[in-house]
């Protein structure tokens, strides 16, 4: 089993959870102490949040988002779907506009936060090793490397992985999901978590749909399914297309006085 | 999602809590973990016993609640208790809902001495 994550422990079902997870108790494993010769117990309350630890660093992540007046976007998605190269063309549109800067994170290699600065913008490149997400506490120690200036935007570039960055709560304003076309387009049913919690979901490599079997209007009412209030863009990194919308999409909520008041939603 | 790292926090917390309320040894660990949330409870039970060597909840048992989720449904206004993250409501049929609560990843009491 994979320490990390805990892949390799599945187990199939054929049919829906309701059947075979039934809410409810179950009791845990005996141990080997003798429990005949025990004190007695007694039964302490707790009532204390497994993901505490994260969310307080997130807090403080957000409220210094807050006081520099920086919009923040937690860009997520499969391995390959475009984050990075996204990124590239919305730093291009944007130069100059207003300031950015980005986080990028990977498992290994500093490829990507390379091809942030040869746009000129300061990068920080955040390797996780054996860790498939970031989580807030790494995206604090990182922020000091970076000039976070009232009215920009700070893009946090997630580990490629549609499944552990749901959980974590990094202090962004958004999290954006990236699927491609060439993915398939149920992906909305089948990694529910990601999609739930994304605001917004951008189907990328648009200029491949001659190429590929994905039903555009099917992949969306999935992710309606799912998050009911989930936006939808459209559009080609790589040709240009639908990249209007996007930065219409980011220039409005840059200037939005909720965001600089930090009220954005994150999480 | 990160089972062994959710572990290491339930005995982080086991530690802070046995200061605060003075105990030695714990004995049985009470979870919650909503069916919303992004852990799986057979993998957490999995990996407790890794995250609890050495602790005072070494040996300890583990009671894992699987709370349902609640959620409201946005055409019709039902609220119901499920464990599907996705769903038609069973009154109208309609998908499109709003999550009342259910994502709970917590340890709610412990057995102690």
């Amino acid at each position: 089993m994979c320490a990390t994550c805990g892949c390799g422990h599945s187990h199939s079902h054929s049919h829906s959870h309701s059947h075979s997870h039934s809410p409810g108790h179950e009791h845990g494993q005996g141990h080997s102490h003798d429990q005949g010769g025990d004190f007695a117990t007694r039964l302490v309350r707790v009532e204390r949040d497994l993901l505490a630890h994260n969310d307080a660093h997130a807090a403080r992540n957000r409220a210094l988002f807050a006081a520099r007046g920086t919009f923040v976007l937690n860009l997520v998605s499969s391995p390959g779907a475009g984050k990075t190269t996204l990124l590239v063309e919305t730093i291009r549109a944007l130069a100059g506009r207003c300031p950015l800067a980005v986080i990028e994170g990977d498992q290994e290699t500093g490829f990507d936060a390379e091809r942030i600065r040869e746009t000129g913008i300061e990068a920080v490149q955040l390797n996780t090793g054996k860790g498939c997400h970031l989580d807030a506490h790494q995206i604090e120690g990182a922020l000091g490397g970076l000039p976070l200036r009232p009215g920009g935007v700070l893009f946090i570039e997630n580990v490629g992985n549609l499944v552990c960055p749901a959980g974590f709560d990094l202090g962004e304003h958004h999290k954006v999901c990236i699927l491609s076309v060439t993915e398939g387009d149920d992906k909305p049913l089948k990694y529910p978590d990601m999609f739930a919690a994304s605001d917004l979901l951008i189907l990328n490599k648009t200029d491949l749909l001659p190429h590929v079997d994905f039903d555009v209007a099917r992949c969306a009412d999935f992710a309606r399914r799912v998050n009911p209030k989930i936006e939808l863009l459209r559009l080609s990194a790589r040709t240009g297309e639908g990249m209007a919308a996007w930065l219409a999409w980011l220039e409005a909520r840059i200037a939005s006085p909720a965001n600089v008041a930090g009220m954005g939603t994150g999480g | 999602m990160h089972e062994l790292s959710l572990c290491r926090s339930v005995i982080r917390i086991i530690d802070e809590e046995a200061r605060r309320q003075r105990f030695e040894r714990v004995r049985r660990v009470h979870l919650t973990v909503g069916a919303f949330s992004h852990a799986e409870g057979e993998a957490i039970r999995f990996a407790f016993p890794a995250a609890a060597a050495g602790s005072i909840a070494e040996g300890a048992a583990l009671e894992i609640e699987r709370g349902p989720g609640r959620v409201r449904c946005l055409s019709c206004g039902a609220v119901w208790e499920r464990m599907e993250r996705v769903a038609p409501c069973g009154d109208c049929g309609d998908y499109a809902h709003e999550v009342l609560g259910g994502d709970e990843l917590k340890v709610t009491s412990l057995e102690v001495i």
